[in-house]
């Protein structure tokens, strides 16, 4: 039941979007997602309801975080500035 | 082994026997093969389960095998029930090697009111796969049935083949490769789409079409027709379902590459999105293939010399590892490919 | 296909290879679980098993939204179908056994039921059509909010909401508890926790000294969440980390709680097979009784009882596989009486039960990572 799928907004009407998840066109409404939503987002679909505005950045953001997780020295896993990277964003 | 029940609900039959898998398998074992069975017969019959059955004449083969059609919708993108059904039964013939198809039936039972137009563009698409498949429909029956007595049409058509080599589903061995003819999971996300009214922007388009000139071109070959250990084309259930059979009858473990096997972007996404297992789709138009490992190149190379085969691709290989099952390695890990129970549903969200 | 999608295989293997060492640096077996049906099915799907070290299990809780429905809640279902209403589910819920029946034996016996993907669906179905439309509204917080959202949109008056819905958070306080649970660690939800915020597991961290990691389900995110998390019982920290930063914050989408909470109350019930949870149900709000199925409808549970549940059902063990205590092959009847054609219990129907995956995707066969 837990199929959230991130998806691409195309077009906004009203509290309805038009999101696409690589070719396919789905309507998703957008009553219950907490910010503004315009075409060229990204969106998590959640049984038909966008739940959440994914900022672009944070993609990046993720990858840079997976990477830091390889990176370790010695017993401390990450370093003290990249945990309270995670905690600022949280 | 686990215990397969017949999931006959108080006594009557589910959706789920006819939609390919365990289910339907253990259907057909209990009422067609465990009688049928008993009566002597020489040659390929009832108990092989394969494509069809094979009959000794002389030298050759003769071949026969029979399909029903029943799906809807009866026109999807890339064709109809027409097309299908003739494509079906001369595929059927050459995944057994006969692909010189002498001739076929074709019973058609209708619904009262069926409109006149459809069951013309249906006619003209059979055809023209018949004269594709060079495979003509020479008997045939028609009825009618009352409105509601019937869904729409059931088309019903047996094709018969000549061939020298008989090819079967039980023939791989250890080190054999497994090769399919082209991209999957076509026809069966094709007509789910239409049948939910998916809107896609790409091309998803059922890939049915008649297999015997392409299969002809590797077998009619003396250097490539003795490196094919067997054939099967993954219809209802799919890749996985064909595959399951073939590793059970011919007592091997395949390791199919997961990364190798070839779909087109379209196909990617719908399953994904709809929580599909393309390896679980019904293809219409593709044959798998068991070579022996020192021919996979050369007949990889002639199948894409067929429009039909552009595609081909080399999946998997044949091993001793965990006999009659498929092992799948996904780039991450290795898992074990299950069976289809039946017609795979969306999975929902 | 998108560089959303976390799924470089040389990645994973890193993080494999940073989680094995991790794991031995403890000197012990670790356990750990996830509470989530997705996470099962990414964890299956793509053999991930076969990367973690040995002496790490993964273990599934009762994260899957239709095993943990209760039998009385199916029966309600049934019940209400029989009175000549639509109900519409989730294609999930449909085979789930009841105490006699389950949907689809309703279904084949003359039952409208319509399968939707979304509790939109059902209102729509609700709008053209003429006989009474119930939502059978399966899931946990993350659908709440979608069935909450209909709710407070003025759906047509034909429509009404069975609420089976479930919060996990009280759950993973009963595992945590349970004196025979190895549990040290819990990977969340991150789908859930976009909705709730990473904040919510806070109390539970700090009452139980137990780490909780927020992880997506793609792959990698998987796999990271992982590492974060054995790190975290490694070094006896317990914490919540989020490691779904781009979607999941420390108060979560406040709008969507909002909606949530002032439809739906938290009541204790009964999850199927984990006796009582306190605050672990979601029922509506008195403000909503005109749309609450259970007000609309006369529901007499006996009325099912004529004769005695099957008798396989008192072998199932899917109680003790979601909260972790055994796996599938513990069961007797796992592949042998309970398979997805003729399933006994809740977790081999279900697409995201234990035993269903485990059936589809080998269990956890011995196979070595990919090469």
């Amino acid at each position: 039941m837990c199929l959230g799928v991130p998806g691409k907004v195309i077009e906004v009407r009203d509290s309805v979007a038009v999101v696409d998840f690589w070719g396919v066109r789905k309507e998703v409404r957008l009553d219950i997602v907490d910010e503004n939503v315009v075409p060229g987002d990204y969106i998590l679909n959640h049984v038909g309801f966008a739940i959440r505005r994914i900022p672009p950045e944070s993609i990046a953001e993720t990858l840079a975080l997976y990477e830091m997780l390889l990176a370790q020295e010695g017993d401390d896993l990450m370093s003290l500035d990249v945990r309270s990277e995670i905690e600022a964003s949280s | 082994m686990s215990a397969i029940l017949l999931p006959f609900t108080g006594g009557r039959v589910t959706l789920k026997q006819g939609g390919g898998g365990r289910a339907m398998r253990a259907l057909i074992e209990r009422l067609f093969v465990r009688d049928f069975a008993t009566m002597p017969f020489d040659g390929v019959g009832v108990d092989a389960m394969d494509d069809g059955a094979a009959i000794r004449i002389g030298d050759d083969w003769l071949v026969i095998t029979t399909d029903s059609h029943v799906i809807h919708p009866i026109v999807f993108p890339g064709g109809d029930i027409g097309r299908l059904s003739i494509s079906g039964t001369v595929n059927d013939l050459a995944m057994m090697g006969a692909t010189r198809v002498l001739g076929m039936t074709c019973s058609i039972i209708l619904e009262e009111g069926f409109s006149l137009d459809s069951l013309e563009a249906i006619q003209r698409s059979m055809i023209a796969t018949c004269r594709e498949a060079n495979a003509p429909v020479v008997t045939g029956d028609t009825k009618v049935m009352g409105r509601g007595e019937i869904d729409g049409l059931v088309i019903n058509t047996c094709g018969i083949g000549l061939t020298r080599t008989l090819v079967r589903d039980n023939g791989l061995h250890t080190g054999d490769r497994i090769i399919v003819t082209g991209n999957i999971a076509e026809h069966g996300l094709a007509v789910m789409a239409a049948r939910h009214g998916i809107e896609f922007e790409g091309d998803l388009v059922s890939d049915v079409a008649p297999m015997n000139g392409m299969i002809d071109s590797i077998l009619s070959d003396p250097d490539l027709a003795d490196a094919v250990t067997a054939m099967k084309d993954p219809t209802r259930g799919g890749v996985a379902s064909a595959l399951h059979e073939m590793a059970s009858k011919s007592n091997v473990g395949i390791v199919l590459e997961e990364r190798s096997l070839p779909m087109t972007d379209a196909v990617r996404s719908v399953s994904e999105l709809l929580g599909i297992d393309p390896l679980h789709v019904a293809n219409e138009g593709k044959a798998l293939l068991g070579v022996r490992a020192d021919a996979a190149d050369r007949i990889l190379a002639r199948l894409r010399e067929h429009p039909l085969g552009r595609n081909a691709t080399v999946i998997g290989v044949c091993g001793e590892e965990r006999r009659g099952s498929i092992i799948l390695d996904t780039g991450f890990g290795r898992r074990l490919l299950a069976e289809p129970e039946g017609e795979p549903l969306p999975r929902i969200c | 296909m998108s560089e959303l999608q976390f799924r470089d295989p040389r990645l994973a293997r890193s993080m494999a290879a940073t989680l094995d060492r991790l794991v031995r640096d403890t000197g012990r077996k670790v356990a750990v679980m996830h509470v989530c049906g997705s996470h099962e099915q990414a964890i299956a799907k793509y053999g991930l098993r076969s990367l973690f070290p040995k002496s790490l299990e993964v273990i599934m809780g009762p994260g899957c939204p239709v095993c943990v429905t209760d039998v009385p809640e199916v029966d309600e279902s049934v019940l209400i179908a029989a009175q000549g209403a639509r109900i519409a589910t989730f294609g999930d819920m449909l085979k789930v056994p009841g105490s006699v029946k389950s949907l689809a034996d309703a279904q084949a016996s003359g039952a409208k039921i319509d399968i939707v993907y979304s509790p939109q669906q059902a209102v729509e179905i609700a709008r053209s059509a003429k006989e009474e439309v119930v939502l059978f509204a399966t899931g946990f917080e993350t659908t709440a909010v979608a069935t909450a959202a209909v709710i407070l949109d003025d759906p047509p008056p034909n429509f009404s909401v069975l609420s089976v819905h479930k919060y996990i958070p009280p759950v993973m306080e009963i595992i945590a508890e349970m004196p025979e649970s190895r549990i040290e660690g819990f990977l969340a939800a991150g789908h859930a926790a976009t909705i709730t915020g990473s904040a919510v597991f806070e109390p539970f961290v700090k009452r139980h000294g137990i780490p909780v990691v927020i992880a997506g389900f793609e792959p990698n995110d998987i796999m990271a969440g992982l590492v974060e998390l054995v790190d975290l019982i490694r070094a006896r920290t317990p914490r919540v980390v989020n490691m779904f930063p781009r979607c999941v914050t420390r108060e979560g989408n406040l709008e969507a709680q909002k909606q949530l909470w002032r439809v739906f109350r938290p009541m204790g019930g009964r999850w199927r097979g984990i006796a009582h949870v306190p605050n672990g149900n979601l029922r509506l709000r008195d403000e909503f009784a005109h749309l609450d199925a259970r007000k609309r409808f006369p529901i007499d549970l006996t009325s099912l009882w004529d004769y005695a549940p099957p008798a396989l059902a008192g072998q199932c063990i899917c109680g003790d596989i979601m909260a972790g205590i055994r796996n599938p092959n513990d069961c007797r009847l796992f592949n042998r009486e309970c398979v997805p054609e003729n399933p006994v219990g809740a977790c081999m129907v279900s697409n995201e039960g234990t035993c269903k995956i485990w059936h589809l995707y080998g269990g956890v066969p011995d196979l070595e990572a990919s090469a």
